[in-house]
């Protein structure tokens, strides 16, 4: 997180004039409301905050909000973020994904990103679908979701996003719902103020492609214990909860990711030199 | 929705202020992005609905705030607010569908007003001071219009048929 002093912006001060076209009911939208509170309760500078996303309806955010953007290439979110935070450490890094951008064209720079430990915050917004591309299953749709485009289901077992951040790294792991704004946008700054890679998984109903999804509110659940720094007892935890446990789940103690400095020179003669012969 | 246990309990007057203004304000942002979205889908009779329940909550915010005077209404939630999840009486987005109608509409509102009348009912049972309860007490009588409004309003609106919900162009690509 930058050291600037602290602003008295208010939330609606991080939004852009562009209205979103996200559909109505989209848990985006709350989504979009509880990254703004976060950054306004950060007392954020948003000409020091930067928000990064790849493709997708909710990598559609930077677009949304008054901060620097940079809306990337599908799946690439984190390698231009990681590249932001390292060159830039002053500037606070937020990434924002979804389950098809994060987990599948994504998932290896998610592996890698935890695993190297930039401080960031990735908030992946997950629907368990495609939905900009009309309705694919995703890396974390149930295994029986039965379409036209997968009759009876694919049949194969869904990607445990929180398991694989824990296991490759990541220093924070949490779960939240987008119906509650409020507690999101918690977990957010507490995401935020914590230094290393803070893995947000936020379970944002598709209500288009996945109308069942309406049913989360009556599912999710605060986590029935406190979050551990013990990587160990994460992991029982993670491999056996029902998927609606919200809250911190993992809060690691890693030291983030230091690059080795290296002397830069603006000396283009003095650069050359190094490829003589 | 709402999650009244998650506040601190009222203890002073103007504590109530920054309450009940919080609540207006967060029930106005609510409407107005339910009014962009419908905006965004062309649906001009919602937007036209979601303004104007913008402006009601917007003028009772309004008037809480000239209720305060010099006590301010200055939450000390900061900006996350007050709530874990969702203040009482802003609409629930979820419940939102690029179908839905005016009836849907005032329905939602009616839910909003609905519990900010349990709300406001809960804070003045639980006042411990007079004051607390007797605005409390006030504001159950004036959300208590508001759903009697809502009522009225929802006269002018059928029941819609099942076929109202029906897209001939559904998105669904799996159906």
């Amino acid at each position: 997180m930058s050291a600037t002093a602290p602003l008295t912006c208010k939330p609606g001060d991080y939004k852009s004039d562009i209205k979103p076209i996200w559909c109505p009911g989209c848990g985006d939208y709350h989504v979009l409301m509880a990254l703004t509170r976060a950054f306004a309760a950060l007392g954020l500078s948003p000409e020091q905050t930067v928000v990064v996303s790849g493709i997708g309806c909710s990598s559609r955010i930077p677009a949304y909000t008054s901060c620097y953007g940079f809306h990337g290439v599908h799946g690439r979110s984190l390698a231009v973020a990681a590249g932001l935070k390292i060159v830039r450490p002053d500037l606070t890094v937020v990434v924002t994904s979804g389950d098809g951008d994060g987990y599948s064209i994504g998932g290896n720079h998610f592996l890698h990103a935890c695993r190297r430990n930039v401080d960031l915050t990735y908030v992946v917004m997950d629907n368990h679908i495609y939905g900009m591309t009309k309705g694919q299953p995703s890396p974390t749709t149930e295994p029986d979701f039965d379409t036209a485009l997968t009759p009876g289901g694919t049949g194969v077992r869904p990607f445990n996003p929180l398991v694989v951040a824990l296991a490759s790294g990541a220093n924070f792991v949490a779960r939240a719902y987008s119906g509650n704004p409020h507690d999101t946008a918690s977990l957010i700054v507490e995401a935020v103020r914590h230094p290393g890679f803070s893995f947000i998984e936020v379970l944002s109903p598709c209500v288009t492609y996945r109308p069942d999804q309406r049913a989360w509110k009556e599912r999710v659940h605060s986590a029935p214990v406190s979050a551990t720094d013990d990587s160990a007892r994460a992991a029982r935890r993670l491999m056996t909860d029902d998927g609606f446990n919200l809250g911190v789940l993992y809060r690691g103690n890693r030291l983030p990711y230091q690059p080795t400095a290296v002397a830069v020179t603006s000396d283009l003669a003095e650069f050359e030199k190094g490829f003589e012969i | 929705m709402s999650e009244e246990a998650n506040i601190r309990p009222v203890t002073s007057v103007a504590g109530f202020y920054a309450i009940a203004y919080e609540m207006e304000t967060d029930a106005v942002e609510r409407y107005k992005v339910l009014a962009d979205q419908m905006q965004t889908h062309n649906n001009s009779e919602l937007v036209r609905i979601f303004l104007d329940l913008a402006r009601a909550e917007g003028l009772h915010a309004e008037e809480i705030r000239r209720m305060a005077g010099d006590l301010g209404v200055e939450s000390k939630s900061g900006p996350i607010g007050s709530w874990r999840s969702e203040s009482p009486e802003a609409a629930d987005l979820s419940a939102a569908h690029y179908l839905m109608t005016p009836r849907d509409a005032l329905l939602m509102a009616l839910a909003g007003e609905e519990r900010a009348v349990a709300f406001y009912t809960g804070l003045a049972a639980a006042a411990t001071d007079p004051a607390v309860r007797k605005l409390a007490e006030e504001f159950v009588a004036e959300e208590t219009e508001h759903v009697e409004l809502c009522h009225r309003l929802l006269q002018r609106y059928a029941p819609a048929g099942a076929e109202r919900y029906e897209d001939p162009d559904p998105p669904l690509a799996g159906d």
